[in-house]
């Protein structure tokens, strides 16, 4: 028997490869696999694997490549009691199967309020009326000549952790926290489709619209407006997703997500704000006493550990974690996180890895020894305002538990010694 | 920006802004001419409205209910309806006109859109059974939580008690767990990590 024989039997190998299609459920099983006896040769190396011996896809197989089918885990998910339908909706990206800053375009949170808009890019629009000296009409191919900005944003949904406002409600941080995504847009400043249409002199608030079914509108100070808005056309260097805007949104740094109009189809200036819907009845903030913020745009301080967490719970048994995160602020970049084992008595520094950007995604890392015995884990993100992330008690008693958005408190996690984490709140 | 702009973009015609400009403002900017009356909004709403928002926007199921709810914004449970939360009337033709029905958006003529917004303002009490909105009666509504809003206040309100060098050691005596999600139970069952 020569050494090349082929280890599987092809029967073998098809019921190896077909089960490990099953994908996520089988990674735990996969990994138990790595672990041999000692003393006995692992199967991973003494054994010849089909990938090793016989001919992979040709470069011609994969157009617009996907993950491979081991990752069919890592996916959105909705939660389907959170709304009366699917279409004026949100999912929710994984953030415990992600690392670095920049989330995948297919991996992207949606929000819609009229589903997602197909839209023809031959067939789209920007038109900027109201308070101007020369209203206009942009096509897709004039958008493409004026002068570009590449940029890292975070995008988070005003009511991303709402549903936890009133106590520890969903079991994952996918779910408690990933209305949120990190891409890199590439747009022409919101300022200069401005100054081509020439503002007048009463010119202090401009409303965006979007084509979809919701035609969604949000007033926004013109201040805001010519500082750092852009109108993007591009995430992660391709096209925008349909999912989200395109072929043209609004980015609006900072602020909370439901201002970053997708399908953007029209700017309005104007010398007041127009009190839409979404700026009303929604997302405005309701306190204990009855009245309700409104305008509330930026996105405070915010930081959530993704792993470990409930969905990404410690398999490894005693011995080194590799404990990470991600962390945001409306307003500015984010200096510092700490991190708590022992539900915040005493708190270590974080490790910040990757670019450290305004208004940005950071990613930090905290590597610490398990003893096996059970953690509450935190982080707490400081801004380079000075500003520290609040507890959520610290937010509930200013505001009540009915604000439904804009909840940044911190996140607590509780893991067992099993190493599955739970999410809890704490004293 | 550059001096005289780029030259990009053409001016945009009256049809076309009049296509697409149809927002309105608490201040009536914005209007379209028309009227409608509430019976004729009756008749509308169960016609286009009531299999969501029910005959008498009390809401079907887990759809929006667009009337009562008075006096619960301070409550446990806040019901938040057009006649309890919105502040502005302006809002409710815009939105409606705008956006409704759902699923059938910008299908409403103007008079339609007054007619069944003066339906839903009787349905909260707020008119009269012989009330026909328009822009001339526009500014006789009086919206019950028009003074319940006020401006983003935290940088007066939290910044200040938010920040400074927080506690870094023996910062509590103990800790308790006192809340706990999976005692809820309502996360989808895919979303948890794959079975080991």
């Amino acid at each position: 028997m020569s050494d090349r024989d082929p280890p599987f039997r092809p029967d073998r190998r098809r019921l190896l490869t077909g089960a490990a299609a099953a994908g996520g459920a089988l990674i735990g099983a996969r990994m138990a696999m790595a672990q041999t006896a000692a003393g006995t040769p692992d199967p991973a190396i003494v054994n010849l694997p089909p990938w090793t011996r016989y001919l992979g896809d040709g470069v011609d197989a994969r157009p617009y490549g996907m993950p491979s089918q081991y990752e069919a885990h890592v996916v959105r998910r909705h939660v389907p009691w959170l709304t009366a339908d699917p279409i004026s909706s949100v999912n929710f990206t994984p953030l415990h199967e992600l690392d670095g800053i920049i989330t995948p375009n297919g991996l992207c949170f949606e929000r819609h309020h009229g589903g997602i808009a197909e839209i023809d890019p031959a067939q789209h629009r920007l038109m900027i009326n109201g308070l101007v000296h020369r209203p206009l009409v942009f096509t897709m191919q004039d958008i493409l000549r004026f002068p570009r900005e590449n940029r890292i944003y975070f995008l988070e949904c005003a009511a991303n952790t709402g549903m936890e406002w009133a106590g520890a409600q969903l079991n994952g941080c996918q779910y408690t926290h990933g209305m949120i995504h990190n891409v890199m847009y590439t747009g022409v400043p919101l300022r200069l489709l401005l100054e081509e249409a020439g503002l007048k002199g009463s010119a202090t608030w401009i409303l965006a619209e979007g084509a979809d079914a919701a035609a969604m509108t949000r007033s926004i100070p013109i201040e805001k407006a010519m500082d750092d808005c852009l109108v993007a056309f591009r995430m992660n260097g391709e096209a925008l997703r349909p999912e989200q805007g395109y072929p043209l949104r609004l980015v609006v740094p900072g602020w909370e997500g439901n201002m970053w109009i997708k399908w953007l189809r029209r700017i309005e200036v104007g010398d007041q704000p127009w009190g839409q819907r979404e700026e009303t009845s929604k997302y405005t903030d309701t306190l204990a006493d009855g009245r309700s913020r409104r305008h509330t745009w930026v996105m405070d301080a915010k930081s959530v550990i993704t792993n470990p967490s409930p969905q990404a719970p410690i398999r490894t048994g005693p011995g080194p974690v590799v404990l990470t995160g991600v962390a945001w602020s409306g307003r500015g970049t984010i200096p510092r996180v700490d991190v708590t084992l022992d539900g915040g008595i005493n708190w270590h520094r974080a490790r910040i890895s990757g670019p450290s950007l305004d208004k940005s995604m950071h990613r930090f890392y905290f590597e610490f020894d398990w003893d096996g015995r059970p953690l509450l884990l935190q982080s707490r993100a400081h801004d380079s305002t000075g500003y520290v992330q609040p507890t959520k008690e610290a937010l509930r008693a200013i505001r009540g538990e009915n604000s439904i958005y804009h909840n940044n408190g911190i996140q607590t996690w509780a893991v067992n010694e099993a190493g599955e984490a739970e999410n809890v709140e704490i004293s | 920006s550059r001096e005289g702009g780029y030259g990009l973009g053409r001016e945009a015609l009256p049809e076309e802004i009049a296509a697409w400009d149809i927002d309105v403002r608490p201040d009536g900017q914005g209007l379209p001419p028309g009227s409608g009356d509430v019976m004729t909004g009756e008749a509308l709403f169960v016609e286009r409205c009531a299999t969501c928002h029910g005959d008498f926007g009390e809401g079907a199921g887990r759809w929006p209910q667009l009337a009562g709810g008075f006096g619960t914004l301070d409550s446990e449970d806040p019901v938040k309806t057009v006649g309890s939360f919105w502040p502005y009337l302006s809002t409710a033709i815009d939105y409606i006109h705008r956006a409704m029905p759902f699923g059938d958006a910008q299908s409403l003529t103007a008079d339609e859109t007054y007619a069944i917004t003066a339906y839903i303002l009787y349905l909260n009490d707020l008119v009269d059974e012989d009330f026909a909105l328009s822009p001339e009666t526009f500014a006789s509504v009086r919206m019950p939580n028009a003074e319940g809003f006020f401006d983003d206040d935290r940088d007066v309100t939290e910044l200040a008690l938010f920040s400074g060098e927080p506690c870094m050691e023996a910062c509590k005596d103990s800790v308790e767990i006192t809340m706990r999600a999976t005692v809820l139970d309502v996360t989808p069952d895919d979303g948890l990590a794959p079975a080991e």
